[in-house]
C-alpha cells in the first residue's frame, strides 16, 4: 500500500503559529528583563494580538490543509477575531493587576492567554473530532492556571481547583460521547459522521440509543464549558475568585469557544434535530430546554447577586441560554444569529469586566454597593459602564438589542415556516426574562446614577484600559447602529455548511 | 419641501445633546441656555410642519414628508423610513411645544445640570421619532430608546420615592414591548414578502387569517395600552408621575401617554379589523372602567400632583373609549381632539402644581386654603386650567368629551349602556377639580404659614401662558384642528371597518 503524504498548507496556519511564537517570546522577554518590564510586557502581547489580526484578515482565505483536519471558512474566520478581540480586552484590561497583585509572572499571566487564545483559534479550525478535542483541551488547560493566578489568595487557588476538576469531569464526558459517535461512523470527520449517520438511519431504520446517550454526554460536556444549568455551578465561584481579566476572558472567549465545539459536533455532525431524515436525532427539544433552563435561572439568580463579579457571572449563564436559542435554529437565520450575538457579547461584557477590574485595582472592592454615587466622581467611566450594562440588557440602539433581535427572529422565523411550536415558547421565556434581566442590569446604574452622594473613588483609567474601552463602546454602539456589514458577514457562515432547513 | 423636516426634527435634539455633553459641567447657566436654544428649532420645524401640512398639503390624507424608504440594515429588511400625516402631525407639534416649554421649567434643576439637560434632549428625540417612524424596527428603538432618559430622568432628579418609580417604569414598559417585539416578529415573517413597512402590513393585515390577528392584536394591545395607561395597566403612572420632576411629569402626561393610542390608531386599529370588531366590547369596557375608576380615586386623593395623574387615567379612558368606537370618524376625531388638548391641560396643570410645589415644597391639598386673594394670578390660571380639564364649554377639554361621547353613542357596535355609565366621567371630574379649587383657593388664608408666598413670576408665565391660548383657541375655534386631521381619520376609520 502506498503511503501518501498528506497536503499540510502551513500557510492557514500562520495565525495560529505567529501567536503561539509570539507567546513564547513574551514569556521569554519578561525573563530576560529580569521581570522588571510588566507594562512592556502588556504592550508586546497586545502588539501581538493586533499583528496576529492582521495576519488573520490578510492570510484568512478560506482553504483546507493539513490533510483535512485544519479548515478555515466564515466561521473560523468570524470566531478567530472574536477569540482575539477578547484577548486583547483582557490583556488590556490586565495592566492593573500585574501593577499589583502579580508581580512576579507577568509573563507567563499574558502569554498563557495567548496560548490558550491559540487553543481557541484551533477549534474554530477543527474539522474533525480530534482536533477539536485537542483545541478545547489548549483553551483550557492554561485557563487553570490562570483562574488560580493569584496564588497566595484562598479564592483564586478554590477558583482554579473547582474549575480544573469541572473542566476535566467535562472533558472526559465530552470525550465519551465522541468516542460514541466514532464507534458509530468510524470517522472522526465532521460532514463525514453527518453522511454516515444518515446512511445508518436508512440502512437500520434505527439509529437506537447508543446515539442519545453520545447526545446527552456531548451536551452535558460542552454545557459545562458553557455553563448551562445545570451545570452551571461552577462558574459564578470561578468568576468571582479568578482575577477580573480572566474571568471576562472566561465568559467571553472561553464561551465562545465552546460555543464552536457545540457548533461544530451539533450543527454539522448531527445535522438535522428537524430533519425527517434523522428523525431519532432529536437534540433541539433537549438544547432547547437547556436554554430556557439557562435564561430563567440565570436571570432570576443575578438579581439577588450583591458582588457585581458574581452577578456578571450568572448574567453571563443567562446569555449563554439566549445564544443557544440561535444554536437550535436550523436554518439560514440559526448560526448567523449566534455569530453576531457573541460579537455584540464581546464588546459589552469585556468592556463591562474591564471597568469591574479597574473599579477592583482601585477600591479592591466587588461590592455593586460600593458603586454607589460613582457617577459624580467618574462621570465617563460610569456612562460607559451603563452603556455597556444596558446593551447586556438589549436596550436598542445598541448591539445587545439588535443580537437578541436577531436570536429571536431566527427563532420565530423557523417556528413560522412550520417548525416546532414548542419554539414560541421558547422565545416567550426568552423575552419575559429579558425584562429581569433589566432590573439587576439597572440596579447598578441605580447605584451609581440615583444616590445624592458622592463617591470617594475617582478611578483612574490607564492607557491600555482607555483603548479597551473605546473599543468596546465603538463596537456597542456602531454594530449596533450599523450592522449591516457584521450581519451580512454572519449571514454567511450558515451557508458554509448547507445549514439550510429542508 | 426640498429638506429633511423629520429627520431634523430626531437629528437636532440628538445633536443638542452631543452639544451639552461637551460643555463644562460648571457652565450651568449656558447649558440651560444652550439646550433650551436648541429645542427651539425643532418646535419651530414642527409649527412650520404643521403649518405647511395644514395650508400646503391642505390635510392630505396620504403620507407627506415622506424620507426613503432608505435601506438601513439590508439583510433584515430594516428600512429608514419616515412620514407623517393628520395624526402625527398634531403629536409632533405637541412634542416640539411642550419640549422646549419643559426645558424652560427646568432652569430651577440645581444638581447635576449637564446630564439633566442631555438625557431631555434625548428624550425629545426619542418622542420625535416615534411620531415619524413608518418601519416598525424604527419605530421599536425610538419607543424604547426613550425609556433610558426618562429612567434616568425620574431616577435622579425625582423625588423621595424616585428609584423604585423609575425601576417601575422601566420594567413596566419593557415588559409591554416585548409583546410588540414577538407580534413585530411574527408579522414580518408571515409577510409575502418579509418587510417592516408599517404603511404595508397595515394593507396586508386584514388579509391575515382571524387567530392570527387576535394573537398579533391582543400583543400590540398590552405594549400599547401599559403606554396610555390603560385600566388595568396603570399602576405605573402615580408613582411616575408623583416622583418625576415636574418638567418630566409634563412629558410623560403630555406625549408619552398619547404614543400609546397613537400608536393604536397607526399600527393595531387599522391593521388587524377582524379582531378589533371582536374585541370592540372589552375595549369599550377598558375605556369606561378606566373613567370612571381614575375619577374615583382622583377625588380620595390629598396630593395635588396624585389627583392630577389619576385624572390622567380618567382622560385617557376617554380615548380607549373613542377607539371602541372606531366605526365613527367623529369618534376617532374625538379621541385625537383629547389626546392633544389633555397634553395641553394636564401639561399645564403639571406645571402649575410645580409652580406651588417650588414656593410651598408641599402639596397636599389641605395644607392651603385661600391662596386665592394672595396669588391671583396664579389662582386664575389654575382655576382657568381645572375648568378646561374638567370639560366647561368653550376649551379644548368640552369640544374632545362631546366628540368622544356624540361619536361614540353612534358608532356601529358600541354598547350605548357603557356609553352612558363612562358620562358619569364627566360629572366627577367636575366633582374632583371644582373640590380641589375650593380647598386651595378659596376658604380661610392662613397667613402665617403661606404669607410668604410669592406670585408666578414671568419665566413661568412664559410656560403656561401658550398653553393656555391654545386650550381657548381648540375650544372656540376646533375647525382648524379638525380640518387637519379630517382626510387621514376617514381613512383610517375606512381602513378599521374593514
Amino acid at each position: 500500500m502506498e503511503f501518501q503524504l498528506p497536503a499540510v498548507q502551513l500557510k492557514h496556519m500562520l495565525p495560529e503559529i505567529f501567536l503561539f511564537v509570539w507567546a513564547c517570546i513574551v514569556i521569554t522577554f519578561d525573563l530576560a528583563s529580569g521581570r522588571k518590564q510588566g507594562n512592556a510586557t502588556g504592550y508586546m502581547a497586545l502588539i501581538g494580538l493586533v499583528l496576529t489580526a492582521i495576519l488573520l484578515l490578510v492570510s484568512g482565505k478560506p482553504g483546507v490543509g493539513f490533510g483535512n483536519m485544519f479548515v478555515n471558512d466564515s466561521l473560523s474566520l468570524f470566531f478567530k477575531v472574536i477569540f482575539i478581540g477578547a484577548a486583547f480586552m483582557a490583556i488590556g484590561s490586565s495592566f492593573g493587576v500585574i501593577s499589583q497583585k502579580i508581580v512576579n509572572h507577568r509573563g507567563e499571566f499574558f502569554g498563557l492567554i495567548m496560548i490558550s487564545t491559540v487553543g481557541m483559534m484551533f477549534l474554530a479550525s477543527a474539522n474533525e473530532l480530534l482536533q477539536l478535542y485537542i483545541g478545547l483541551e489548549l483553551t483550557t488547560i492554561p485557563l487553570f492556571i490562570l483562574a488560580a493566578f493569584y496564588k497566595d489568595d484562598k479564592m483564586s487557588v478554590e477558583s482554579g481547583i473547582k474549575y480544573f476538576v469541572v473542566g476535566a469531569f467535562s472533558s472526559a464526558l465530552l470525550l465519551y460521547g465522541l468516542s460514541f459517535l466514532y464507534g458509530l461512523t468510524g470517522t472522526t470527520e465532521l460532514e463525514q459522521i453527518r453522511a454516515d449517520l444518515a446512511l445508518l438511519f436508512t440502512e437500520e431504520r434505527t439509529i437506537g440509543y447508543v446515539l442519545l446517550l453520545s447526545i446527552v454526554c456531548l451536551l452535558a460536556g460542552i454545557g459545562f464549558k458553557l455553563a448551562l444549568p445545570p451545570f452551571h455551578q461552577w462558574a459564578p465561584d470561578v468568576y468571582e475568585g479568578a482575577p477580573t481579566p480572566i474571568a471576562a476572558f472566561l465568559s467571553v472567549g472561553s464561551k465562545a469557544a465552546g460555543l464552536v465545539a457545540f457548533a461544530k459536533i451539533f450543527l454539522i455532525s448531527l445535522y438535522g434535530w428537524w430533519d425527517s431524515v434523522m428523525a431519532p436525532n432529536d437534540w433541539g427539544l433537549l438544547a432547547g430546554i437547556v436554554a430556557a433552563a439557562a435564561m430563567i435561572y440565570g436571570n432570576v439568580v443575578a438579581i439577588r447577586q450583591t458582588n457585581i463579579k458574581r452577578m456578571l457571572a450568572y448574567s453571563s449563564i443567562a446569555q449563554a441560554g439566549y445564544i443557544m436559542v440561535g444554536m437550535i435554529i436550523l436554518n439560514e437565520h440559526g448560526l448567523s444569529s449566534v455569530s453576531y450575538y457573541i460579537f455584540a457579547y464581546l464588546f459589552a461584557n469585556m468592556g463591562a469586566f474591564a471597568i469591574v477590574a479597574m473599579f477592583e485595582d482601585k477600591t479592591g472592592s466587588c461590592q455593586i454597593a460600593s458603586y454607589r454615587g460613582l457617577s459624580s466622581a467618574s462621570p465617563a467611566l460610569s456612562l460607559i459602564l451603563a452603556i455597556f450594562l444596558l446593551s447586556l440588557a438589549g436596550i436598542p440602539p445598541l448591539a445587545g438589542f439588535m443580537a437578541k433581535y436577531k436570536v429571536f427572529a431566527a427563532a420565530i422565523s423557523m417556528a413560522a415556516a412550520g417548525g416546532p411550536s414548542w419554539i414560541y415558547w421558547l422565545v416567550g421565556v426568552g423575552l419575559l426574562t429579558s425584562v429581569f434581566s433589566l432590573y439587576y442590569y439597572a440596579n447598578v446604574i441605580k447605584q451609581m446614577y440615583f444616590s445624592g452622594e458622592e463617591s470617594p473613588y475617582k478611578i483612574p483609567v490607564p492607557l491600555p484600559g482607555t483603548i479597551v474601552l473605546g473599543l468596546g463602546v465603538a463596537g456597542v454602539i456602531l454594530a449596533g447602529i450599523f450592522a449591516e456589514p457584521v450581519l451580512r458577514y454572519a449571514s454567511d457562515i450558515p451557508a458554509v455548511y448547507n445549514l439550510l432547513m429542508q | 419641501m426640498d429638506f429633511p423636516v423629520l429627520s431634523l426634527l430626531i437629528a437636532i435634539p440628538l445633536f443638542g445633546m452631543l452639544v451639552v455633553m461637551l460643555m463644562p459641567k460648571s457652565n450651568e447657566w449656558g447649558i440651560k441656555w444652550v439646550a433650551t436654544g436648541i429645542s427651539v428649532v425643532p418646535m419651530l420645524l414642527s409649527f412650520w410642519l404643521t403649518w405647511d401640512y395644514f395650508f400646503v398639503h391642505s390635510g392630505s390624507a396620504a403620507m407627506c414628508y415622506m424620507e426613503g424608504p432608505y435601506e438601513w440594515i439590508p439583510s433584515l429588511n430594516i428600512q429608514y423610513f419616515l412620514g407623517v400625516d393628520g395624526i402625527s402631525v398634531p403629536m409632533l407639534f405637541l412634542t416640539g411645544l411642550l419640549s422646549t416649554i419643559s426645558l424652560i421649567a427646568s432652569f430651577g434643576i440645581k444638581n447635576r445640570v449637564k446630564e439633566y439637560f442631555a438625557f431631555f434632549l434625548l428624550l425629545e428625540a426619542g418622542m420625535m421619532g416615534v411620531f415619524a417612524a413608518l418601519d416598525f424596527f424604527l419605530f421599536y428603538v425610538f419607543w424604547e430608546i426613550m425609556l433610558v432618559p426618562m429612567y434616568f430622568l425620574i431616577g435622579v432628579w425625582g423625588g423621595p420615592r424616585k428609584e423604585y418609580a423609575a425601576i417601575k417604569f422601566f420594567l413596566y414598559t419593557l415588559f409591554g414591548s416585548i409583546f410588540m417585539l414577538v407580534a413585530i416578529l411574527i408579522l414580518y415573517f408571515t409577510s409575502e414578502p418579509h418587510t417592516l413597512n408599517i404603511l404595508t402590513l397595515v394593507e396586508q393585515g386584514s388579509s391575515l387569517p382571524h387567530t392570527l390577528q387576535m394573537v398579533c392584536f391582543i400583543f400590540f394591545f398590552v405594549a400599547f395600552a401599559i403606554k396610555v395607561p390603560a385600566w388595568p395597566f396603570h399602576t405605573w403612572l402615580p408613582d411616575a408621575h408623583v416622583e418625576a420632576p415636574t418638567a418630566v411629569s409634563v412629558i410623560l402626561a403630555g406625549v408619552l401617554l398619547k404614543m400609546g393610542t397613537y400608536a393604536m390608531l397607526r399600527i393595531s386599529w387599522p391593521m388587524f379589523p377582524s379582531a378589533l370588531r371582536e374585541l370592540q366590547l372589552w375595549i369599550a369596557i377598558i375605556g369606561a372602567i378606566g373613567i370612571i375608576y381614575g375619577a374615583l380615586v382622583s377625588m380620595a386623593q390629598k396630593d395635588l400632583k396624585k389627583l392630577v395623574a389619576y385624572s390622567s387615567v380618567s382622560h385617557m379612558g376617554y380615548c380607549m373609549l373613542a377607539l371602541a368606537a372606531f366605526g365613527s370618524v367623529t369618534a376617532v376625531a374625538g379621541c385625537m381632539f383629547q389626546m392633544v388638548s389633555h397634553g395641553l391641560i394636564t401639561g399645564a396643570l403639571f406645571l402649575m402644581v410645580g409652580v406651588l410645589y417650588d414656593r410651598a415644597h408641599t402639596r397636599e391639598i389641605a395644607a392651603f386654603g385661600g391662596l386665592g386673594a394672595k396669588l391671583p394670578i396664579y389662582t386664575g390660571l389654575m382655576v382657568m386650567f381645572s375648568m378646561a380639564s374638567l370639560g366647561l364649554p368653550g376649551m379644548s377639554g368640552f369640544v374632545s368629551e362631546f366628540m368622544v361621547f356624540i361619536g361614540a353613542f353612534g358608532a356601529q357596535g358600541m354598547n350605548q349602556y357603557l356609553v352612558g355609565v363612562s358620562v358619569l366621567g364627566v360629572v366627577l371630574g367636575a366633582a374632583y377639580m371644582l373640590r380641589m379649587v375650593q380647598r386651595v383657593f378659596l376658604g380661610e388664608f392662613d397667613m402665617e404659614r403661606w404669607g410668604g408666598l410669592t406670585e408666578i413670576n414671568g419665566r413661568e408665565l412664559v410656560t403656561v401662558i401658550p398653553l393656555a391660548i391654545l386650550t381657548i383657541y381648540i375650544g372656540v375655534y376646533p375647525k382648524h384642528l379638525s380640518d387637519m386631521m379630517e382626510a387621514t381619520l376617514e381613512n383610517l376609520v375606512t381602513l378599521m371597518s374593514r
